[in-house]
C-alpha cells in the first residue's frame, strides 16, 4: 500500500508561505508599533485582539445584510416578483431598514416566562457563531485561531446555537416555543449524527483535523477538492452535508422548528424587537458558517480552482455564496417535511448511508484509488 | 348515546350511516393487502428515494427556469409605470357601461343587473320614449356599497356592462360615488 498517493506533494508548496506562521500586514503594523516586530508583546496582542473583534463583529452584522438582502431579492425572482426595491439601490438597504424597525420596537417580556432565561437566549446563538468563526481559514493568512482540533471544535460548538433555542423557547413559557424547542433539539441531536460523519469522511481522507492543513492539502486543482478526489464517495459526502446542514440550519425543508403553519413562529414567537433580531441574525450567520465549513472541507477552502490563478479569500467566499444559493434554492422550492418523515429521512436513510458511504472511502483509500 | 343493546333492535338497514361501508384498512383482510400503511421493502428503501429525488430535482429545475427567466416577473412598479400600466384581463374595477362612436349604449333597461346585485348597489330607472317603448332613463350604481363581485356583469345578456380597468378611487366625497353610468337619456 502506498501511503504517498492520499497527499500528493505539490511542487509549488515550498514556494508558499506557511499558513500557520503566516502573518497579515496589519498584524505587522500594529506589532512594529508596538516595537515587538516578531512575537509581540502585550499591548501589540491587546491591540490585535481588540481588531479580530471588531472585524468578526462588522463580518458577521455584514454578512447578515447581504444574505438577508440575497435571501429576499432570490425569493422574489423565484417567485416571480422583483423582491425589495423600494430602499436604496436594488433593495440593498433593506435589511437596514428592517434592523432600524426592530430596535425602536419595544421589547416585550411575557409576563409569565423567566426572564434569565429569557433573555440569555437571545446571546447564545451569535456567540456560537463568532466561536466558530475564529477557526475557519478564510485566506493563507486570514484566520484567527487555528486549533489542532477544529474541526472537532466546529462539531462541538455547532450544537450551541441549539441550546439557545432549547432556553429561550422554555424561559418563554409558550406551548408553541416549547413545541419549536423541542422539535429543534430533537433534529439537532439526529442530523449532528450524519453531519459528524461526513466531517469524519474528511478527516479520514485527510488524515487531519486541524482545518488549515485540510485546506492545504487540496492545493492545485479542482480535481484537488475532496469532491471529486475521492471519487464518488466525497461527491455523496457532499451532498450528504447539504442536506444534515440545511437541517442543522432549521432551514426549509426542515424548518419544523418554526413551522408557521403549525407553531406561529416556533420558539421566537414571543421574541420582539432586539432579541427577535439577534436570533434573525444568528440564522443568518449560521448559514454562512455551515457553507463556508462545506467549502473548507469539501471544496478546497480558500484554494484557486486552477493552480495559475492565486489563492485567497476571495475563493472561499465565492464557493461559500455558491452553497447559499443552493440554500436559498431548496428554501423557495420544496415543501417542509413533517417532523415523522424528517426522522425517518434521517435514521432511515441517511444514517446508514453516510455510515456506508464511509466504508466505501474508507476502501477507496485504503487502497489509494484516490485521484 | 345509543347503547349497544339499542343498537341490535334496530334492523340493520335502517342503521345510521355514519361511517363509511367500505372499512378500508380496518379489516384483517385489507390490513394484510394495504400496501399504504406497510409499504415493501422495495417501495419504501429504492423506490420511494429515487423517485422523490427525482421529483425535488424536477421541482428545482422549475424554480431555477422562473428565477432565470427575468420576463417572467409579474410585479408592477405601480407609480413609476403609471402611463403604461396593463390589468390583467380579469381585473375587476368599477362597472362602467362602454359606449359607440354615437354615444349609444347596449342596456335595454330589463334590469337583470339590478335583480343579481346583492347588495342594491344599481338602480336601473327605465323611462318611454316617443314610441312608447321601455328605454333606459338613468342608470345608477352606487360605487360605495358595490363589492366588484361582477354578478351583474354576469347577468346582463347584451353586455352593456362590463368591469373597468380604473382602480384609483380614493375621494373625500362620499356623494361622488353615486354615479349615472350611461351618458345620455333615452334612446329613439
Amino acid at each position: 500500500m502506498d501511503t504517498s498517493t492520499h497527499q500528493p506533494v505539490q511542487q509549488s508548496v515550498a514556494e508558499r508561505l506557511d499558513p500557520h506562521t503566516a502573518t497579515t500586514p496589519l498584524g505587522d503594523w500594529v506589532r512594529e508599533l508596538c516595537d515587538a516586530p516578531d512575537g509581540g508583546n502585550l499591548l501589540s496582542m491587546t491591540i490585535n485582539v481588540i481588531i479580530i473583534i471588531i472585524a468578526i463583529c462588522a463580518f458577521s452584522s455584514l454578512t447578515a445584510m447581504v444574505l438577508v438582502w440575497m435571501e429576499r431579492k432570490l425569493a422574489g425572482r423565484f417567485q416571480r416578483r422583483l423582491g425589495p426595491t423600494r430602499t436604496g439601490p436594488f433593495g440593498l438597504l433593506q435589511t437596514a431598514a428592517d434592523g432600524l424597525k426592530l430596535f425602536l420596537k419595544e421589547g416585550f417580556r411575557p409576563n409569565a416566562s423567566d426572564p434569565f432565561t429569557y433573555y440569555l437566549a437571545p446571546l447564545l446563538p451569535l456567540t456560537g457563531a463568532f466561536m466558530v468563526l475564529a477557526v475557519i481559514p478564510f485566506g493563507p493568512s486570514m484566520w484567527i485561531a487555528d486549533p489542532e482540533l477544529g474541526l472537532i471544535f466546529i462539531s462541538a460548538i455547532a450544537g450551541l446555537g441549539v441550546l439557545a433555542l432549547l432556553i429561550g423557547s422554555w424561559g418563554s413559557n409558550n406551548k408553541y416555543s416549547l413545541m419549536g424547542g423541542l422539535r429543534a433539539g430533537a433534529q439537532a441531536i439526529s442530523y449532528e449524527v450524519s453531519l459528524i460523519l461526513c466531517f469524519l469522511l474528511i478527516v479520514l481522507a485527510s488524515g487531519e483535523t486541524n482545518l488549515l492543513n485540510i485546506v492545504e492539502g487540496q492545493q492545485g486543482n479542482f480535481w484537488n477538492w475532496w469532491i471529486i478526489k475521492l471519487p464518488g464517495a466525497g461527491f455523496i459526502a457532499f451532498i450528504f452535508f447539504i442536506i444534515t446542514s440545511t437541517a442543522e440550519l432549521n432551514r426549509t425543508p426542515f424548518d419544523t422548528t418554526e413551522a408557521e403553519s403549525e407553531l406561529t413562529g416556533g420558539f421566537h414567537t414571543e421574541y420582539s424587537g432586539i432579541a427577535f433580531s439577534m436570533f434573525f441574525l444568528a440564522e443568518y450567520v449560521h448559514m454562512f458558517i455551515a457553507a463556508a465549513i462545506g467549502a473548507t472541507l469539501f471544496l478546497g477552502g480558500y484554494n484557486a480552482p486552477f493552480e495559475f490563478l492565486p489563492d485567497g479569500w476571495w475563493w472561499l467566499m465565492a464557493k461559500s455564496y455558491a452553497i447559499i444559493f443552493l440554500y436559498i434554492w431548496f428554501r423557495w422550492t420544496f415543501p417542509r417535511l413533517r417532523i415523522d418523515q424528517l426522522m425517518a429521512l434521517e435514521w432511515k436513510f441517511l444514517l446508514p448511508l453516510s455510515l456506508i458511504n464511509l466504508v466505501f472511502a474508507g476502501i477507496l483509500i485504503a487502497m489509494g484509488w484516490i485521484l | 348515546m345509543t347503547t349497544p343493546d339499542q343498537h341490535q333492535d334496530t334492523p340493520p338497514q335502517n342503521r345510521p350511516q355514519s361511517r363509511p361501508q367500505n372499512m378500508g384498512a380496518f379489516t384483517p383482510e385489507a390490513q394484510a393487502e394495504d400496501t399504504c400503511t406497510k409499504p415493501s421493502f422495495y417501495a419504501y428503501f429504492i423506490k420511494r428515494p429515487i423517485v422523490g429525488a427525482f421529483s425535488l430535482l424536477t421541482g428545482m429545475g422549475i424554480t431555477l427556469k422562473t428565477l432565470c427567466n427575468v420576463t417572467s416577473t409579474v410585479t408592477q412598479e405601480y407609480p413609476e409605470n403609471r402611463d403604461t400600466l396593463t390589468m390583467p384581463p380579469a381585473f375587476r374595477g368599477q362597472v362602467i357601461m362602454p359606449h359607440d362612436e354615437e354615444g349609444e349604449h347596449k342596456c335595454t333597461a330589463c334590469t337583470l343587473c339590478e335583480k343579481a346585485c346583492p347588495n342594491g348597489t344599481i338602480s336601473v330607472l327605465p323611462m318611454k320614449n316617443i314610441a312608447n317603448k321601455k328605454v333606459l332613463g338613468k342608470y345608477i350604481y352606487r360605487f360605495d356599497q358595490c363589492t366588484l363581485c361582477s354578478l351583474c356583469v354576469e347577468a346582463c345578456p347584451f353586455d352593456a356592462i362590463r368591469m373597468g380597468n380604473d382602480f384609483e378611487h380614493a375621494t373625500v366625497d362620499k356623494d361622488s360615488l353615486v354615479m349615472v353610468l350611461n351618458e345620455k337619456e333615452g334612446r329613439l
